[in-house]
């Protein structure tokens, strides 16, 4: 049974991690994401990487359908203009990387203030309708606009430079992905106590409430638009860094709907959420392929089934999941921990 | 461009139209759902190629003759809709919409998987059933799948609307559509007309699947035909059966004159601006209810 949590000021009753216990496993995962590289191979580096990637794109997604109500098909379409924002003022300009991944996030932005316009006039499903709409028509952009996007080919691009230092692995990847994923995550999660984030959750609640509590609507919900992009356009500029090279076809409606059932098997409206969701979701796959593995012994066609039985588990999740567990993994956690704090009496 | 054809233009423009019909077929079974259920199911599309899919199995895999494939592939895109409303749709009553469309969104995903793990992830042609031979209306040129196409999907919603009219079901669905409480306290069963719906729903698409599949053939992802068919009921309005027969068309002509003035890849372009300019000027699209919020 958890005791002695008693907090004497409000400084202490806002802090993001409040308890002694909290912040020694805090430190134990960091020294953990710390130790990672020197242990793991290249493949789980990979893996780790890109699970970094989708956290971040996940929290963006997070920040616009979880915290402010406003479901969104065209996160990957965001991801997609960061990454080919970064990849051109790599190829054209040269300018440092970090630059670079700050433009594509800025310019990914303001398409996603551009996108949540609509917002002005419908909510809701229509809304998503509309995301799903610029989705394509962005799509469109990337595949025929071939001077500037590269068409169907799309754009290789050159490895990330930091100081002269040339980071092409995973490896070397991995320690400009995981700083910027978790400071992303660690933005996101202090934005809930600013006033612009209490906004968002406001709108969430109730958006005629909100508005009438003296909340412009149009302003935070294009906010909340644009920071989401935000987040997807530097997810999308590490994506390009870290694939090397990006066609039309990286970021198609699925991988939208991917982030969409990251949010939703994480826990929509939890920064924890955002990242048990995106890692899971990443990692279902790849569990997938080594059950296949194991099975082809025995199942001769296995191989082959591998995409659609992933398909197939890709939607079984988003459904059990908006069923049996709306609140998702973080909910999960949740009561694993309660279940620690409360021991021995039952929860 | 060089010079105007007419005669090229009304063939364009009758190409159009007979996938304008589809898009309509297809737009009912998706009006028929949120009418009675305001589920906004996106998984329409995938409800269209499984059934285009099972009348694939009964004509080609059994080697049933057409007459006896589809009425067996109708049936099977009913239960299928009917299964899907008890086993995912029901438990979801109650929650908000959003959580019910990203439930439809999986389920779309799931039927996509189960058809490639069943039948191949590669395109088919359905057995043919329709014949070739062209259909000349004055002098512009149809191809005969499209004419037939065009005809029966008329005849299917025609069917449609009469039953809604007239038969004691139709009835029920429409009453369940205007006011749930009302018609539960008139002793409609409303749990069993949501299950007709998705019921008839199913038919709908399954409908639209077998004749969408005779025209353009059949694979796993045919289910974007239902991301036109989206448009068709934003533009006509959600709840409105008119709205997604004039909505068919509309779609259905501007698919076919982008594709063809402009080039295949301004198809999609040209849908989905359609599409935003409705949602920006008409939320509630052309025939649809505008919904007022109260606190």
């Amino acid at each position: 049974m958890r005791i002695g949590a008693l907090k004497t000021s409000y400084a202490a009753d806002h802090a993001l991690f409040d308890t002694p216990v909290q912040r020694a496993w805090l430190g134990l995962g960091a020294a953990l994401l710390l130790a990672f590289p020197f242990v793991a191979d290249d493949y789980w580096l990979y893996l780790a990487c890109l699970v970094a990637i989708h956290v971040i794109a996940t929290t963006g997604l997070n920040i616009l359908t979880g915290f402010t109500g406003l479901v969104s098909l065209g996160h990957a379409a965001f991801m997609g203009v960061g990454a080919y924002t970064a990849a051109l003022m790599e190829i054209r300009l040269g300018a440092p990387f970090l630059l670079n991944l700050l433009g594509g996030g800025l310019m990914a932005a303001g398409v996603g203030v551009l996108v949540g316009l609509p917002s002005l006039r419908v909510k809701g499903l229509y809304l998503a309708i509309a995301t799903i709409a610029a989705s394509f028509i962005l799509h469109f952009v990337f595949q025929n606009w071939s001077t500037v996007t590269g068409g169907i080919a799309g754009l290789s691009v050159p490895p990330a430079r930091i100081l002269g230092i040339e980071l092409a692995r995973p490896a070397a990847l991995y320690w400009v992905i995981l700083p910027l994923a978790g400071l992303s995550v660690l933005a996101a999660a202090n934005l809930f106590r600013t006033r612009i984030g209490r906004a968002f959750i406001a709108i969430r609640d109730r958006d005629i409430s909100a508005e009438i509590l003296g909340i412009p609507l149009l302003r935070y919900k294009l906010m909340s638009f644009g920071l989401s992009a935000f987040y997807a356009g530097l997810a999308g500029g590490l994506f390009a860094y870290f694939f090397r090279s990006i066609t039309p076809e990286s970021f198609p409606l699925v991988y939208s709907i991917f982030f969409l059932a990251a949010v939703i098997v994480g826990g929509m409206g939890t920064i924890l959420g955002g990242i048990l969701g995106a890692a899971f979701m990443t990692m279902v796959p790849e569990v997938l392929k080594l059950g296949v593995g194991l099975a082809s012994p025995w199942l001769p066609n296995a191989v082959a089934i591998l995409s659609p039985v992933r398909t197939v588990v890709f939607g079984l999740l988003i459904i059990g999941f908006l069923i049996f567990e709306p609140h998702g993994l973080a909910e999960i956690w949740r009561r694993i921990r309660r279940f620690f704090h409360l021991w021995p009496f039952r929860t | 461009m060089e010079g105007f054809d007419p005669l090229f233009f009304a063939e364009v423009t009758l190409a159009g139209l007979g996938s304008g019909a589809l898009l309509a077929l297809t737009g009912l079974a998706f009006v028929l759902i949120y009418k009675a259920t305001r589920v906004v199911n996106l998984a329409i599309g995938e409800m269209l190629m499984v059934g285009a899919y099972l009348f694939f199995a009964f004509a080609a895999g059994l080697g049933l003759p057409a007459w006896g494939a589809i009425p067996l592939a109708l049936a099977g895109g009913g239960l299928l809709g009917a299964a899907i409303e008890r086993a995912i749709i029901r438990p979801m009553l109650g929650e908000s919409p959003i959580a019910i469309f990203m439930v439809t969104i999986g389920l779309g995903s799931v039927l996509v998987g189960l058809v490639e793990i069943v039948w191949s992830p590669n395109p088919t042609q359905l057995p043919d059933f329709i014949g070739a031979a062209p259909v000349f209306l004055g002098e512009a040129y149809v191809s005969r799948k499209i004419a037939v196409g065009f005809a029966v999907a008329c005849l299917v919603i025609a069917g449609f609307l009469l039953a809604f009219r007239t038969w004691r079901g139709g009835v029920a669905l429409r009453a369940t559509a205007a006011d749930q409480a009302a018609a539960y306290s008139c002793g409609i069963d409303v749990p069993a007309v949501f299950c007709a719906a998705w019921a008839l729903a199913g038919v709908a698409a399954a409908a639209a699947g077998i004749l969408v599949g005779a025209v353009g053939g059949i694979s796993p992802t045919m289910g974007v035909f239902g991301l036109s068919a989206l448009v068709v009921v934003i533009v006509g309005g959600l709840d409105s059966v008119a709205g997604a027969l004039v909505g068919g068309l509309v779609v259905g002509l501007l698919e076919a004159w982008s594709g063809t003035f402009l080039g295949g890849e301004y198809k999609i372009v040209a849908t989905f601006s359609l599409l935003l300019a409705v949602l920006v000027v008409r939320p509630y699209g052309l025939f649809g209810t505008a919904e007022i919020e109260r606190l």
